[in-house]
């Protein structure tokens, strides 16, 4: 293994761990919001959320990649306020990472938090606790199973993300190539080898994260919800 | 009135399986009172209780608690559940099932009180399952939990969603007793929601009938229940477990309010309008049992 596989790798699980970090600090509250409360919007914006189930990479990426751009009013308000430029960038990879990670993390929380029985919620108030107390001490650890599932579904997810990557971020050893990119740049330069190595790892990784939601899934029955 | 506690005046539009319906009630509750909410499933008894917990907004009126007001449509005040300092317990328990029995109670606490846990679980019989999740408790223990947390922050109010409608009968008369005991021992206010009437006679000293939103009858359960015009020397009241005709007598088995069985001696045109199943107030006169239909 040379210095550039180990370094494809690490940008890879660096982009993967910092996506679910940030998804888990901003997917929380939005699961909360769309689990509990009704406004008139609420459609429009969950589907919004899930579009990047059903929409092409290529087609977020390239929005996002136009979003960038110093020739629109974003990417030239970026640059002017911050002097940030992000097509091209890590930074740029990992916004595009966590926008398009947002429903796999969202999702098993907001059903999770609906299957819970409202009794609980209202419960948490009765006793005087408040909806941020009845959130985290309540249901949150009653919710555990879709918790894991949803860390789990959103980093698999970010690890093997390829489409967006490349739109957004280009195939830059060191800046945002990850493995995902690598192989099919290993596999144009006839170098299967190494494509077979960064393949593997992928496999192993989705395939250990999938039988661990699954093993714990399984014991969700002895979760039952009084 | 002067010990009044409770001054609910509310209204609200409700969607019921037969339709549209309004509750409709101006009540006023004294403190110390132990108030039954009596009624059919759908007469809004869980709607009332709701929108006095605050869970459940009404449409228009006021609630007034002592000199506080919990809501008033014409001034825009609405209170939240967590401010109204009272205890409810759910008719499914909500017990969490991430606690202990014991972090079940003290998480109604803001800070842990030891000593009025242990009072609690004491009271309750609930000492040996102290550190058991709810899951592994039976309906009956669960119940005393749910109870014990919903005083365990000193309520102003207890509301109580069918407490006892979970479980069987025998238990039932064991935890009435145990709701009886902590409403006198910690002198709450308490309302209850119940469509069981061995229940409302067995503990309540007030009881509110509403059908389809709006209260039908109120007062004493006695005098709202049996108002029979006659007096005797002594009355129980139960319900008909099963009527046997013999040659030359009947014999009517009552189930009674503290679930005795009673067999009693009945006549041919006493027989005739009831069936079992039927409640009966029985009452003597010296040597003459009167048998009346409730």
């Amino acid at each position: 293994m040379n210095a550039e596989f180990i370094q494809t790798l690490f940008l890879t699980f660096k982009l993967a761990i910092s996506t679910t970090i940030i998804l888990i600090i901003i997917g929380l509250p939005i699961a909360w919001v769309l689990a509990y409360s009704k406004f008139k919007l609420k459609p429009v914006v969950e589907a919004l959320l899930s579009m990047p189930l059903v929409l092409p990479p290529t087609v977020f990426g390239y929005y996002i990649l136009m979003a960038y751009s110093p020739h629109y009013w974003f990417g030239k308000w970026l640059n002017h306020i911050f002097n940030v430029r992000l097509a091209f960038t890590f930074d740029g990879i990992l916004i595009a990472s966590v926008i398009f990670g947002l429903p796999f993390m969202i999702q098993p929380i907001q059903s999770g938090l609906r299957s819970l029985p409202e009794s609980l919620r209202e419960a948490s108030y009765t006793l005087g606790k408040s909806e941020f107390t009845a959130f985290y001490k309540v249901l949150l650890p009653n919710i555990k199973p879709s918790l894991i599932t949803a860390v789990a579904l959103t980093f698999a997810h970010s690890i093997g993300e390829f489409g967006i990557v490349l739109m957004v971020g280009g195939d830059m050893q060191g800046i945002t190539r990850v493995a995902s990119v690598a192989i099919y740049d290993e596999v144009q330069s006839m170098n299967f080898s190494t494509a077979n190595q960064y393949a593997l790892i992928l496999f192993a990784i989705s395939f250990i994260l999938l039988t661990i939601i699954y093993s714990i899934n399984k014991k969700q029955d002895s979760w039952k919800i009084l | 009135m002067e010990n009044t506690l409770i001054h609910i005046d509310i209204k609200k539009t409700l969607l019921s399986s037969e339709g549209v319906m309004t509750l409709e009630v101006n009540k006023d509750i004294q403190a110390g009172s132990f108030t039954a909410l009596f009624g059919s499933s759908g007469a809004g008894k869980t709607t009332l209780l709701r929108i006095i917990a605050g869970l459940t907004k009404p449409d228009s009126g006021i609630i007034q608690f002592g000199d506080e007001i919990w809501y008033d449509s014409k001034s825009n005040i609405n209170i939240s559940t967590q401010q109204r300092r009272i205890g409810l317990m759910f008719q499914d328990y909500a017990l969490f099932p991430n606690m202990t029995v014991e972090q079940n109670i003290q998480f109604a606490q803001v800070e842990k009180d030891y000593s009025y846990t242990k009072t609690l679980l004491d009271i309750l019989e609930l000492t040996e399952f102290a550190k058991y999740k709810p899951q592994h408790l039976s309906g009956g223990q669960k119940q005393r939990v749910a109870l014990a947390r919903s005083i365990a922050r000193k309520p102003r109010l207890l509301l109580l969603d069918e407490p006892l409608s979970a479980l069987d009968s025998a238990m039932r008369i064991m935890l009435q007793d145990e709701i009886s005991k902590v409403h006198l021992m910690f002198e709450s206010t308490t309302l209850m929601v119940s469509h069981d009437l061995t229940e409302v006679f067995r503990l309540a000293d007030n009881v509110i009938c509403i059908e389809r939103g709006k209260i039908t009858k109120e007062g004493n359960p006695q005098k709202v229940f049996i108002d029979t015009g006659v007096s005797g020397n002594f009355q129980i009241t139960g319900q008909i477990a099963s009527i046997e005709e013999q040659d030359l007598v009947n014999i009517i088995t009552v189930i009674t309010g503290n679930n005795n069985i009673v067999k009693i001696i009945a006549f041919e045109n006493d027989i005739n309008q009831l069936s079992s199943g039927d409640r009966i107030l029985i009452l003597t006169n010296t040597f003459n049992p009167i048998i009346k239909k409730i």
